[in-house]
């Protein structure tokens, strides 16, 4: 596999990946998920506003293969969503850990982080797969 | 395309019948009653013939070609079944008909119920549902039911394992209750101790299919079972691959509490198209005065065997309620019954053995040429990958749009989620060892062609009416409206009066 894997960030068993900037946090998905998901077709966002505990639900993604829901790497407060996937959904597909990223959050703990794989761990899990 | 739409061939003032002429004065229609958006084609009756026909020899069907698509059972649906429903006394008969004047449907009706439950050893069944989904929701509401029944409030919880089909979460989720996914372990069964970890006083029940949507049957179902059972919880059966089962084990005799069966898929009744289907559900002691209703029962026994007994419709004492107008799909009833009625039980257990050992011939035959997640007998279907060591960017799909070139349905893609490029193959009971050589060649020279040849399968499909659809563009621009959708609105604008 030739998933990019930035060493800088964190991720979660369900493929999200948490960029931990002090209390402020950007959520997207890995290259790896998007792989598997083929094309994306759809995103499903809450609002800004919306409080999201760890491991709960704060989004859906759709591919031309399968709907998956989108879960929060760690517990906060949403900040910013990028609206532009609502029209460019692709930008997931090309360019997860930039111009695709999903929302951007205030983190209730950023001890949550610790229960994440660093890239390292997470390329290993990847290949189990 | 290789046909018209019918309002490309539409020219105005054409019709397919000739009316006579108006024997009374006209009369000026109220104005507002007048609709100048109706775009109906004006064809001939030889046009609209030609153009039916010729969309339906587009098709692929079960009459026409192999369709060994997991999951669905697509099996030959025998025409005397057809015939059976045809009959004037079922076919023309008002469901408003008393039940005096109905004895004979009443009759079918009883019996299918009753050999539904048999084959499954239940107590009971109602065959009101309109289909599967319904079935389910069935089954869910009348286990939410017992609990509540019993004043046990906090069960809320049902658990549903990672290989479900997608319809069970959103059942629970329709029923008012939570979903709660558990994992499989390496061989595709529950794993138990997460099934252990998930047990307490809020587990409403448990959903799983058997044999597993992997095609295997879970080796410590027994043990599953008990545990929810010990928890308080109750077992529901998805019975989508019942024909993996008749007359090899009785789910009521398992431990399940509750199942519904898929008429469509088992019974051979029509599949398609969301037209009128039957997701009977059969219960045992606990469930069974909680079914959909009204079910058929005997109202009066006879001794003297030239006196039939008399049949009446009844609601269960603490029946869900009704779930469709009526009695259900009672069309579904007739084809169903007859086909049972033709097989028997000892039929039935061949239909059932045929199918597993036609699933095990094509995956043993397939071994060692595609990946087999699951390597083991399996049940009516079996699950492969349909991605190689060795061939970058062929996916299952490609493989699905390939096996169309030669006549051939795809199998299901996809699903179960947890294997990756999943191709389920279920050939049933129906094909015979030639037409399932045939399936097993196309399918070895797939895979060479997706070393040598890797386009030929990227392209595909080559020789249908059409070719590779742009998935991506279908789901992003939706157009779901024959006439262009502002126009229509436009249209439809009220006058303002």
């Amino acid at each position: 596999m030739s998933s990019q894997t930035p060493s800088e960030l964190k991720y979660a068993r369900t493929d999200e990946y948490l960029r931990l900037e002090g209390e402020n946090a950007t959520i997207g998905i890995s290259d790896f998920a998007q792989e598997q998901l083929n094309d994306i077709v759809f995103v499903e966002l809450p609002e800004v506003g919306a409080h999201v505990a760890q491991g709960e639900p704060f989004g859906a993604v759709e591919s031309v293969k399968a709907a998956s829901d989108l879960l929060m790497p760690v517990g906060g407060t949403v900040t910013e969503v990028n609206s532009q996937l609502s029209d460019e959904p692709e930008l997931l597909n090309t360019s997860p850990y930039d111009k695709g990223w999903i929302v951007k959050i205030k983190v209730d703990d950023p001890s949550e982080a610790n229960a994440l794989m660093d890239a390292a761990a997470y390329i290993e899990y990847c290949k189990t797969r | 395309m290789t046909e018209s739409l019918i309002y490309e061939i539409s020219s105005p003032g054409r019709t397919a019948v000739t009316l006579p002429d108006v024997g009374v004065p006209e009369v000026e229609l109220p104005k507002d009653l007048l609709r100048k958006d109706l775009d109906l084609p004006e064809v001939s009756e030889l046009q609209v013939m030609r153009h039916f026909v010729n969309l339906s020899h587009l098709n692929h069907s079960i009459d026409t070609g192999l369709y060994p698509l997991g999951s669905c059972t697509m099996k030959y649906n025998p025409k005397v079944n057809e015939d059976a429903a045809r009959l004037a006394g079922f076919a023309y008969l008002h469901p408003l008909s008393d039940e005096e004047g109905s004895q004979g449907a009443l009759a079918l009706m009883y019996q299918l119920q009753t050999w539904l439950a048999e084959l499954s050893g239940f107590t009971g069944a109602s065959i009101v549902p309109a289909a599967g989904a319904q079935g389910e929701l069935a089954g869910i509401l009348m286990i939410r039911a017992y609990h509540l029944d019993r004043k046990d409030h906090k069960r809320t919880k049902i658990l549903v394992p990672d290989s479900a089909h997608g319809t069970n979460p959103a059942t629970v989720s329709m029923a008012g209750l939570q979903a709660v996914e558990l994992p499989s372990d390496k061989n595709g069964d529950v794993d138990l101790n997460a099934l252990r970890a998930a047990l307490d006083d809020s587990v409403a029940g448990m959903m799983i299919t058997v044999p597993s949507t992997l095609g295997v049957f879970d080796t410590k179902i027994r043990d599953v079972i008990r545990m929810v059972h010990e928890a308080g919880g109750l077992m529901y059966m998805d019975g989508a691959n019942m024909n993996a089962l008749m007359g090899v084990v009785k789910p009521g005799e398992l431990g399940f509490d509750v199942m519904h069966y898929n008429l469509h898929k088992t019974f051979s009744t029509p599949h398609g198209g969301g037209g009128p289907g039957c997701g009977a559900v059969g219960a045992n002691e606990k469930l069974v005065d909680f079914l959909p209703g009204p079910i058929v029962e005997m109202v009066e026994e006879t001794e003297d065997e030239n006196d039939a007994p008399l049949y009446g419709l009844k609601m269960p004492v603490k029946s869900i309620g009704r779930l469709k107008a009526f009695q259900g799909n009672f069309g579904m009833h007739v084809r169903a019954y007859t086909y049972m009625r033709i097989y028997g039980g000892e039929g039935l257990h061949e239909v059932s053995r045929h199918a597993v050992l036609n699933a095990n011939y094509v995956r043993a035959k397939l071994r060692g040429v595609y990946p087999m997640p699951v390597d083991r007998i399996c049940g009516h279907e079996f699950v492969m990958s349909g991605h190689f060591e060795g061939v970058e960017g062929i996916h299952a799909l490609d493989i699905s749009k390939r096996l169309m070139d030669f006549g051939i349905h795809p199998p299901t893609n996809y699903f179960p989620l947890i294997v990756p490029e999943a191709l389920l193959i279920e050939p049933t009971e129906t094909e015979d060892k030639a037409t399932l050589d045939n399936f097993v060649e196309v399918m070895k020279k797939i895979a060479q062609e997706a070393k040598d040849d890797p386009e030929l399968l990227r392209s595909a499909p080559h020789t249908t009416p059409v070719k590779r659809v742009d998935e991506v563009r279908a789901a992003k621009q939706l157009m779901v409206c024959c006439r262009p959708i502002p126009d229509y609105d436009q249209q439809r604008t009220p006058s303002g009066d």
